[in-house]
C-alpha cells in the first residue's frame, strides 16, 4: 500500500492538498479541541469536586443516593465508545446546535464524551491533597466552600494542569473520529483522502500534523504544570 | 479556662466498637502550658481534636470559658476555631502559597481585607523571626522554619488557646528547643493557653507547667510536672520517667550500704555538687546507684538513689544534710525501690 507513496506526481498532488486544505483543517482541529476541552472542564471540574467533597468523609457530605447516581451516570457515559456516542447524541446536538453534522456540531458529542472523563481526572487530582491540609483548614474555621476554593483546588493546580493536558490530547484524538459525522479538521482529511481515496501520503501528513499537535499540547502542559508547582522551587 | 468533663469517644470500625477515650476529665487553667503525654495510640490526638470539635465526643462535654462546644452549630464552631488554633507535626502549610499568604489564610477566612491581612501577617512573621522569608514558598524552608510559619498562622486570629499536636516530633533536638522557646515566649507575652500533645518527655519537662499522662484512652496521672515526674505512681508514668526500665531491677548495692532515695522536686540544686559536698563536708561516701535528673528553668527534677556507707549514724547525718536544701525530699529505701 505504501509502494508508490513518494512518486513525483503523488508528492505534488499531496503538496497541493496540504497547501489548500491543511491550514483550515489544522485550525478546525485546534479550535474544536480547545473549545470542547474548555466546556468539558467547565462541566467536569464542579462534578469532580462533588465526587470528592460529597463523599461520606468529605468536606461537604452529600446524600448517598445522589453520589450513587452521579457515579453511575459518569461511568455510563465513560463506557459508551465515542463512535457510538456521537451517533446517540444526534438528537441532542440538533437541539443545541441546530444540526447534527459539521464542525461545530461535533463539539457536542466531544463534550458529552469528555466531561465525565474530566470529572474523574479532577477527582484524582483533588484526592492528592493531603487530609492533613484539609484538617488544618477545618481547624482554622474554614467552611466547606472555603476549603474547596482556597485549599483543595489551589493546592492541586499542578496536578490539575497535568490532568487537563491528558484530557486535551485525548479530546484531540476524538476529533479525528468526528470526521466521520462531518466534523472538520485533520481527522476528516485523513479519512477522506486516505481511507476513501487511497491518498496515503495525505493521510500520513495529516497524522504527522496530529502527532505534532499532541506533542505541542503535551509539552506546553508539562511546562505549565512544572512552572506552576511551588513545591519545586529551589531552596 | 478549658474544662473537659467525662469525655468518652468511641469509633465504629470494621472490627466493632473501639473506645479511644474513656471518661476523661481535665481542667486547663487560662495561661497554662498543659502537656498531654502518652505513647502512640494512647488517644492523645483524638483528645486534642475533641477540644476543637474536629472529633465529636460520644459522651461528655468540652467547655471553653463556660461555653459547651457540643451545643454549638457548625457555623458557631467555625467562629470558635478562630479562637482555638492548632499546629501540627507535619506543619500542614499550603505548599502553593507563599509564607506570608499562609499566614493570611485564617484572616482571609474571616473576610479581612487583603491589605490589612498582609500587614498583620508581616507583624506575625517578625514575631517568629521570618520576615525575610515572607515571599518564599514553604518548600524553600527548613522544617523548623515551616513550623514557625505555622505558628505565625496559628496566632493570626489572636487565639486564646493554641493546640500543639506533636508539633516538634518531626524536628531535630536543637530546632525542637527553639520552637519550644518560641511557644513559651508566646505563652508569656500574649497569655495564650497552650496545650501540648506529645510523646516526648523532654518536651513536657522543658515547657509544660502541668501534665496529664494518658494511656489506653484514660488519664492515669496528672498534676504539676515536677510532682508527677519526681513521684511517678502509675506504670505509664514510671515508663516515661525510667525509660530504661524499673530501676529496682538494675540497682546494685554493696554490702553495708543503705539506699536512700533523693527526690529533687524543683530544687535550686542545679550546679550544686551535692554528692561531693556530702563527701567533703561530712566525710560520707555516697555511691550513686541510680539517677534520673532533669533541669527545668534552673530547677532540678527527678530522683537519685544513693548508697550510703557507714551505718545508721552516717545515714541520718546524710539525710539531714541533704534535706537542708529546699525542695529535696529524702527517704530511706527498704526492700522496694520507688
Amino acid at each position: 500500500m505504501f509502494s508508490n507513496l513518494f512518486t513525483p506526481e503523488v508528492v505534488a498532488e499531496a503538496w497541493e492538498i496540504v497547501k489548500t486544505q491543511f491550514p483550515l483543517a489544522f485550525w478546525e482541529t485546534f479550535y474544536v479541541t480547545v473549545v470542547a476541552t474548555g466546556i468539558s472542564i467547565i462541566i467536569g471540574l464542579p462534578l469532580g469536586v462533588l465526587l470528592v467533597a460529597g463523599e461520606k468523609n468529605g468536606v461537604f457530605p452529600l446524600p448517598k443516593a445522589f453520589m450513587a447516581v452521579l457515579n453511575v451516570v459518569i461511568n455510563l457515559l465513560r463506557s459508551v465508545p465515542f463512535l457510538i456516542l456521537m451517533i446517540m447524541v444526534f438528537p441532542l446536538t440538533r437541539v443545541i446546535v441546530g444540526t447534527s453534522v459539521g464542525t461545530v456540531a461535533s463539539i457536542v458529542p466531544l463534550v458529552i464524551a469528555a466531561f465525565p472523563f474530566v470529572a474523574r481526572l479532577v477527582e484524582s487530582s483533588l484526592r492528592e491533597v493531603s487530609p492533613n491540609i484539609i484538617e488544618m483548614a477545618q481547624s482554622s474555621g474554614a467552611s466547606p466552600f472555603q476549603i474547596i476554593s482556597k485549599v483543595m483546588i489551589p493546592e492541586s493546580v499542578p496536578s490539575l494542569i497535568s490532568n487537563f493536558t491528558i484530557a486535551i490530547t485525548t479530546i484531540l484524538g476524538y476529533t479525528a473520529m468526528s470526521g466521520i459525522i462531518g466534523g472538520g479538521g485533520l481527522g476528516k482529511i485523513a479519512i477522506n483522502y486516505g481511507y476513501y481515496r487511497y491518498k496515503y501520503l495525505v493521510m500520513l501528513l495529516a497524522v504527522i500534523l496530529l502527532i505534532a499537535m499532541v506533542q505541542g499540547f503535551q509539552s506546553f502542559g508539562t511546562y505549565l504544570a512544572i512552572k506552576m508547582d511551588k513545591r519545586l522551587k529551589n531552596k | 479556662m478549658i474544662e473537659i468533663k467525662n469525655l468518652t469517644k468511641e469509633f465504629q470500625t470494621l472490627d466493632g466498637k473501639v473506645t479511644a477515650l474513656k471518661d476523661i476529665s481535665l481542667t486547663v487553667p487560662d495561661g497554662d502550658i498543659y502537656g498531654i503525654i502518652g505513647m502512640s495510640g494512647a488517644g492523645k490526638s483524638t483528645l486534642v481534636r475533641c477540644i476543637n470539635m474536629l472529633e465529636k465526643p460520644t459522651q461528655g462535654t468540652v467547655e471553653i470559658d463556660g461555653v459547651d462546644l457540643g451545643t454549638l452549630s457548625e457555623k458557631e464552631l467555625r467562629e470558635v476555631r478562630h479562637n482555638i488554633t492548632m499546629i501540627f507535626q507535619s506543619f500542614n502549610l499550603l505548599m502553593q502559597r507563599t509564607c506570608i499568604r499562609n499566614v493570611t489564610f485564617p484572616l482571609e477566612l474571616e473576610g479581612m481585607k487583603r491589605a490589612d491581612a498582609m500587614k498583620r501577617a508581616m507583624e506575625l512573621l517578625e514575631i517568629v523571626g521570618l520576615q525575610d522569608k515572607a515571599n518564599s514558598y514553604p518548600a524553600q524552608l527548613s522544617g523548623g522554619q515551616q513550623q514557625r510559619v505555622a505558628i505565625a498562622r496559628a496566632l493570626a486570629t489572636n487565639p486564646k488557646v493554641l493546640l500543639c499536636d506533636e508539633a516538634t516530633s518531626a524536628l531535630d533536638p536543637n530546632t525542637t528547643n527553639s520552637i519550644l522557646d518560641l511557644i513559651r515566649d508566646i505563652n508569656e507575652k500574649m497569655g495564650i493557653t497552650v496545650i501540648i500533645i506529645t510523646h516526648q518527655m523532654n518536651v513536657v519537662e522543658n515547657i509544660c507547667k502541668h501534665v496529664a499522662i494518658i494511656e489506653k484512652g484514660e488519664i492515669v496521672e496528672r498534676g504539676e510536672v515536677g510532682a508527677v515526674f519526681s513521684h511517678p505512681k502509675s506504670t505509664a508514668a514510671k515508663h516515661l520517667v525510667f525509660p530504661e526500665g524499673d530501676p529496682g531491677a538494675v540497682i546494685v548495692t554493696e554490702p553495708g550500704e543503705t539506699l536512700i532515695r533523693v527526690v529533687y522536686n524543683g530544687a535550686m540544686a542545679a550546679g550544686q555538687p551535692m554528692v561531693s559536698r556530702l563527701a567533703m563536708e561530712k566525710g560520707i561516701e555516697a555511691n550513686i546507684a541510680y539517677a534520673s535528673l532533669r533541669e527545668l528553668d534552673g530547677r532540678a527534677y527527678g530522683s537519685m538513689l544513693l548508697g550510703i556507707r557507714g551505718g545508721k549514724e552516717k545515714l541520718e547525718e546524710a539525710i539531714e544534710f541533704l534535706t537542708r536544701t529546699e525542695d529535696i525530699i529524702v527517704e530511706e529505701v527498704n526492700q522496694n525501690v520507688q
